[in-house]
């Protein structure tokens, strides 16, 4: 077998392994109601990591702009899902189609932003990402729609102004005050099966032709144009389908919390994402879901401790781009975990 | 027909005449080397050939086909390849994946195969893999197939390089400076290493070099450039040889 294969595996069964963990513990009362309702939010953020791990470490591009994406799918999938309460009713359906609207939405965005920006070298990127995150997020917050017989109705100004019909009107945003309440149809079980095919896409996608070209952009553009690799499209491709899958989380975000705003969708979020990227190793999709994991339970678990959850962040990734680059440091864990592999065979071999 | 050709191809940054009328026709299968001093335009001939840069007059035809204008993709397809001064290699993957990247286009399906599998991965994952491995046999570079390309050690790293270029399949092979940092014994085995490639994967090599031993012993023709502009053309002794190119490069 391939040593991608086998490595693939290896991150599937962590993530069943995983999963069984939580059900069993969640079913015999073991985590509490509290810790039972993260569940939901660990998923989106490991497919939000996983997916900004595509453009990040595998593109080798920064965008700040990850949480704009998983609004867009948010908002979409919020409106598709009210407007069909009533004629689709089959929870499970429903949130299959707001995903793929959600998802398929914030793919055009990534394509609109995508084609003009990706052209361009250096940090344009990043600043253009964070700008759309800000800009998507202010939108929702200030825009009002609402449905009525006659068709969508748009304002920027408050909820009356739409002139909605009384009797079949209903208002989908509500400005600021967003959407609500959004049908909570997210599962945890959606939420593995989801997570599983983020996994498969993305790493099916990176061991193969459009991966390696995808990577040959990161590791030297000029190398990868002269032997015949389009830059625009791998870069366009990669930013595409990592925009598609955080619109996909945002859809399970709208669906967990019944009351949508914008209030989560900030330059926060989106850094915090980044820091699950890059603790868990940019490029390694496995490292990706145990960061985020870590980082998202740890101040759960540390109550008194979320007052400081940005400091800690802070202290953590500027230890772990310190360590990652000293060469001692690195000499030295590989030393120790040569030391203790040794051992270990010696013993094997004594017995 | 001419593998190469070039007509009084130029370019200019800001003001500075980089090269200027640089005119010069290579022959099926040969060896033509391109000499000069250090910022004598070398590189940059490189780069319009290989459409990093646009030249801003002139023309070059491949086997007659005109391809000014074209992007380095386009030129890569159209049967071009090079090697570069310094190093590039794609450092973070295998050598194996470094030969495969050179293959992308001559075996191609698309992203989304790739993703769900289909069949059509299979065999293009299974081709691409043995033309890769046949191609670093030849350069005795299939041991180290599973390597990181960034763990290679220099020699084998410009090996890999040129490995990689050929596996575009080119008409063309342009070889920057491919015995920099190497000593005699290794200039020696890849003098040789040149020549084989040359009669084996039937193409024409242009190279640049500063090593003489490398240019008279296996460059048929040469031009040497000179500030941006050709100071003369033609067989390599008689080049050599002549007090115009002593004066350039080692001065009266």
């Amino acid at each position: 077998m391939k040593a991608a294969t086998k490595h693939n595996l290896v991150t599937y069964a962590i993530v069943i392994a995983l999963f069984a963990a939580a059900q069993l513990a969640s079913a015999t009362g073991v985590l509490g109601s509290h810790l039972s309702g993260l569940l939901v939010p660990i998923s989106y953020y490991i497919i939000l990591a996983v997916s900004l791990n595509l453009t990040v470490g595998i593109l080798g591009e920064l965008s700040l702009g990850h949480a704009g994406f998983m609004c867009v799918g948010a908002y979409f999938s919020a409106m598709f899902s009210v407007i069909t309460r009533d004629v689709i009713t089959t929870p499970l359906l429903r949130l299959c189609l707001a995903m793929l609207i959600g998802g398929l939405v914030a793919a055009v965005f990534g394509v609109l932003i995508g084609i003009p920006v990706l052209r361009l070298r250096g940090d344009y990127l990043a600043i253009v990402t964070l700008a759309f995150g800000e800009i998507i997020k202010n939108l929702f917050n200030a825009i009002y729609v609402g449905i009525d017989k006659n068709g969508l109705h748009f304002s920027m100004k408050n909820a009356m102004s739409m002139n909605l019909d009384k009797a079949t009107g209903k208002t989908l945003i509500n400005g600021a005050l967003g959407i609500s309440p959004v049908p909570r149809d997210s599962t945890f079980t959606i939420c593995f099966v989801v997570i599983l095919i983020t996994l498969f896409v993305v790493m099916n996608l990176t061991d193969s032709r459009a991966g390696r070209a995808i990577m040959s952009v990161r590791d030297n553009r000029i190398a990868a144009e002269t032997i015949g690799v389009s830059i625009t499209k791998y870069k366009l491709m990669a930013f595409t389908v990592s925009a598609f899958f955080a619109g996909i989380a945002g859809v399970l975000y709208a669906h967990n919390i019944s009351m949508l705003n914008t209030k989560i969708f900030n330059y926060n979020t989106s850094i915090m994402i980044l820091v699950y990227v890059v603790l868990g190793g940019l490029g390694s999709i496995r490292g990706s879901i145990i960061a985020t994991l870590l980082l998202y339970l740890l101040p759960e678990l540390l109550r008194s401790f979320n007052d400081y959850r940005m400091l800690f962040y802070a202290i953590i990734l500027i230890l772990a781009m310190l360590l990652n680059n000293n060469e001692k440091f690195k000499s030295l864990v590989s030393s120790v975990t040569g030391r203790l592999l040794h051992r270990k065979g010696k013993e094997a071999a004594e017995n | 027909m001419k593998a190469l050709e070039t007509k009084n191809l130029g370019i200019t940054f800001g003001g500075l005449k980089a090269v200027d009328g640089f005119t010069i026709s290579i022959e099926q299968g040969q060896l033509y080397g391109l000499i000069g001093p250090n910022g004598a335009g070398k590189t940059t001939v490189f780069n319009m050939l290989t459409g990093v840069y646009k030249p801003g007059s002139g023309a070059f035809f491949l086997e007659g086909q005109p391809l000014l204008g074209k992007s380095p993709v386009e030129i890569s397809k159209c049967g071009i390849a090079r090697t570069f001064q310094n190093i590039r290699l794609f450092d973070k993957q295998s050598v194996l994946d470094n030969v495969k990247l050179g293959l992308h286009n001559r075996f191609p399906y698309s992203a989304i195969s790739g993703v769900l599998r289909l069949p059509s991965y299979f065999k293009n994952e299974k081709l691409m893999d043995e033309t890769a491995i046949e191609l670093l046999k030849v350069f005795d570079l299939d041991g180290e197939a599973y390597t990181i390309a960034a763990n290679l050690p220099y020699g084998k790293q410009r090996k890999l390089e040129i490995a990689r270029a050929l596996a575009t399949q080119p008409k063309l092979l342009l070889l920057d400076e491919p015995a920099a940092g190497m000593n005699p014994n290794e200039t020696a085995e890849l003098m040789e290493n040149i020549r084989f490639i040359r009669d084996r994967f039937k193409i024409s090599i242009l190279l640049i070099e500063h090593d003489m031993s490398l240019v008279s012993g296996i460059c048929e023709e040469i031009t040497v450039l000179n500030f941006g502009k050709i100071l003369t053309s033609g067989k390599t002794a008689d080049v050599l040889s002549d007090p115009e190119v002593i004066k350039a490069y080692i001065g009266e």
